[in-house]
């Protein structure tokens, strides 16, 4: 089964809304990645995604930004993505998804950098610049190697894309939040509540919401109608402004917003 | 660095309908061969769905067509010239050579083809504001001139290192009424700009329209470009047959995304006889690692939503590009380039900023013609095809290139000033270029 899908089952069935947090491999180093995330999964994170820092992030904003170049500038290299993931997996259960932009997957080939990834005990990958239309490749690896394939779906998709995109997915849909790229902001847009409702409408099992969350608030409003909400700026910023242990009082802080009683 | 064998991607067959003997021309995309696509972000999908839609009713609308040719006739001044460059020829093998007049345009260079249909494009699907990036900022100074003209908002993304050397750029866009932001992201230079760009676009896509300034980027950007450009091609094919009574043996352009050169490439795709040659800018030289020979030395991968050849390192990362030519200096290019490489009907080759330089002076001193440094780099590439024509043997009077002289140089000056050194020693403009600023 799934490893996603298996994780956010897993918080259904104890009452909680999954939560997933992301982290970019290699800041500030590849070690800090590791325990921060370790930290994460021990602090009520069921889903770790952690990201490829990669030149050209087009659908990141700028506290993500200035970590995956300062990451890059500390040396990070992709195949430090494989070790990162099973230095994780090792000291956790939660599922890790690498969320990477296209480019690298197909430099390294989809199919070396998948039986890696499933090596390393990866769950599979988030791949914001992939559509299903251009990942022939990546389903059909995806299947070899038992990966999740995470695409996204956003407030402008259509309903025969949103349906496409749905049938395509493998783990869970990545329900983006607001017409734009990522970064903490102080409200979640009324957009998510439709988006994931016609995710599901298409048939997902398990839609899950990210952009723009930031607070236990956000995760609590979220979790009303999603089946998971992710958080990437506001965990990236608190490791960049106090290390792991800002990491682990965030996580903990946002975890209690997943209860659904 | 090493070669990795690159997987079996899609294609769309045109390959073999090539060799087949089918035609080249009006190719619609999303795929050129085993190239383009759309490795976009699903936010962006809806509006490339609904720019191309757009498009393909524009093309087959009377008004559209006769709106963007009354704008090319009375506002851009076409037909550009083909003006003969005789004594530029004596230095190329003494074959005859031949420049469309591309630097005659309104603005100064090709781009104004392809901002005015964007921007007519914009305003039919109802967008109030367009975006576009730029380099050097022709492309900016192009599309601002187009928002000018239609009444549309104008926002311009300029690398925050080309703003400070291009600040006489930055202010005509400025008065012609864009905005210019400044982008500090990355390397600071186009490629970042066009992030940026992108990433307003899937902020603010209903009520923007992004004006790509050259042949590549997502589906149906290259094909779509192209289509504005082909005028250039057009125009040259008719002009050569009036003024020649035959077709050239040669069509030589310059490469950077690989606008003007599709552009006056596809007026010649289908008359296998005419070889078409695109130069790409060597930078220092090939072997140096600082250069934008993209084709001659990049490997197939997506950027900016196209599968194309791309500088990258064995990661995948982007490479930074150099040239002397602001608008040469990018790590991607067209996918239709791509793919007019691998089935061998278009040849690229790498010219140095030292050889594109000499042909500049060339030109200048034989026609009294300034060209773009983006042009020289064609200049130059003609000037070796010439060679190699007059080789064959035969009078070379029989042999014929045109040359697409994209743009004028009148931007170049300082840049020129300052590698001819030309400059007095205690002159601001020497400060300047010192800089690696233009005036």
């Amino acid at each position: 089964m799934s490893k996603s899908a298996a994780a956010i089952e897993r918080a259904r069935a104890e009452g909680r809304t999954a939560l997933i947090g992301y982290l970019p491999a290699g800041f500030p180093d590849v070690q800090t990645t590791i325990d921060a995330a370790v930290a994460l999964a021990e602090n009520g994170v069921d889903l770790i995604e952690i990201g490829i820092p990669y030149s050209d992030p087009v659908m990141d904003g700028a506290v993500i930004q200035q970590a995956t170049v300062e990451a890059l500038q500390n040396g990070f290299t992709v195949r430090q993505i494989f070790d990162v993931v099973e230095g994780i997996t090792r000291r956790t259960d939660a599922a890790v998804l690498v969320m990477t932009y296209w480019n690298p997957v197909m430099r390294m080939g989809v199919r070396e950098f998948a039986g890696r990834l499933a090596a390393a005990g990866g769950a599979g990958l988030i791949t914001p610049d992939l559509v299903p239309d251009e990942a022939a490749e990546w389903m059909a690896v995806s299947e070899e190697f038992g990966l999740d394939r995470v695409f996204l779906v956003a407030p402008s998709s259509s309903p025969e894309r949103m349906q496409s995109t749905v049938d395509s997915t493998r783990g869970f849909v990545y329900a983006v939040s607001i017409m734009g790229i990522t970064g903490a902001r102080s409200s979640v847009s009324s957009a998510a509540r439709e988006v994931v409702a016609a995710a599901h409408q298409a048939g997902a099992e398990r839609a899950c919401v990210g952009l723009g969350v930031s607070t236990a608030e956000h995760v609590r409003e979220i979790g009303a109608y999603a089946d998971g909400v992710i958080v990437g700026t506001a965990l990236v910023a608190a490791l960049r402004d106090g290390g792991v242990p800002s990491v682990a009082a965030l996580a903990k802080d946002l975890s209690t917003g997943t209860g659904k009683g | 660095m090493t070669e990795t064998p690159q997987p079996q991607a899609a294609t769309d067959g045109a390959a073999e309908a090539f060799l087949a003997g089918g035609s080249l021309r009006h190719a619609q995309g999303p795929y050129f061969g085993a190239y383009g696509g759309r490795w976009m972000p699903e936010s962006l999908i809806a509006a490339l769905d609904e720019l191309e839609d757009t498009f393909d009713k524009a093309k087959a609308d009377p008004d559209f067509l006769a709106q963007v040719a009354e704008l090319n006739r009375s506002y851009s001044g076409r037909p550009s010239l083909l003006t003969e460059a005789h004594r530029f020829a004596e230095h190329a093998g003494g074959v005859r050579v031949f420049l469309k007049r591309e630097d005659l345009n309104h603005t100064g260079s090709h781009k104004i083809n392809n901002v005015l249909g964007q921007a007519l494009l914009a305003k039919r699907m109802g967008k109030t504001r367009v975006i576009a990036e730029t380099g050097a900022g022709q492309h900016g100074v192009a599309s601002a001139t187009a928002a000018a003209l239609l009444g549309l908002e104008c926002v311009v993304y300029m690398g925050a290192e080309d703003c400070r050397r291009q600040a006489l750029n930055v202010a005509r866009m400025q008065l012609l009424g864009a905005e210019v932001i400044p982008v500090t992201n990355g390397s600071q230079t186009l490629k970042d700009a066009i992030n940026d760009a992108l990433r307003d676009w899937v902020a603010n896509v209903q009520t923007t329209h992004y004006l790509l300034g050259t042949a590549a980027g997502a589906h149906p950007f290259p094909a779509m470009v192209r289509y504005f450009h082909e005028v250039i091609g057009e125009e040259a094919r008719e002009q050569i047959l009036d003024l020649a009574g035959r077709l050239p043996d040669a069509v030589c352009a310059c490469i950077g995304g690989g606008s003007n050169a599709i552009g006056i490439f596809h007026g010649f795709l289908d008359d296998r006889e005419v070889a078409l040659y695109g130069f790409e800018a060597g930078g220092d030289g090939v072997d140096t690692g600082r250069h934008a020979a993209t084709i001659t030395l990049g490997r197939p991968g997506v950027l900016h939503g196209a599968r194309s050849y791309l500088m990258q390192d064995d990661d995948g990362q982007t490479v930074e590009s150099h040239s002397i030519s602001a608008g040469l200096d990018y790590p991607g290019v067209g996918p239709e380039h791509a793919f007019l490489a691998d089935i061998g009907r278009a040849s690229y080759e790498p010219i140095t900023d030292a050889e594109a330089m000499e042909a500049f002076r060339l030109l200048c001193r034989t026609e009294g013609i300034i060209p773009a440094i983006e042009s020289a780099h064609a200049l130059a590439g003609t000037l070796k095809v010439g060679q190699r024509l007059a080789a064959e043997g035969g009078d070379p009077r029989e042999k014929i290139i045109i040359v697409n002289l994209s743009g004028r140089g009148d931007k170049d000056v300082a840049t020129a000033a300052e590698w001819f050194d030309l400059l007095p020693e205690d002159s601001a403009e020497a400060e300047i270029g010192a800089e690696g600023e233009q005036l």
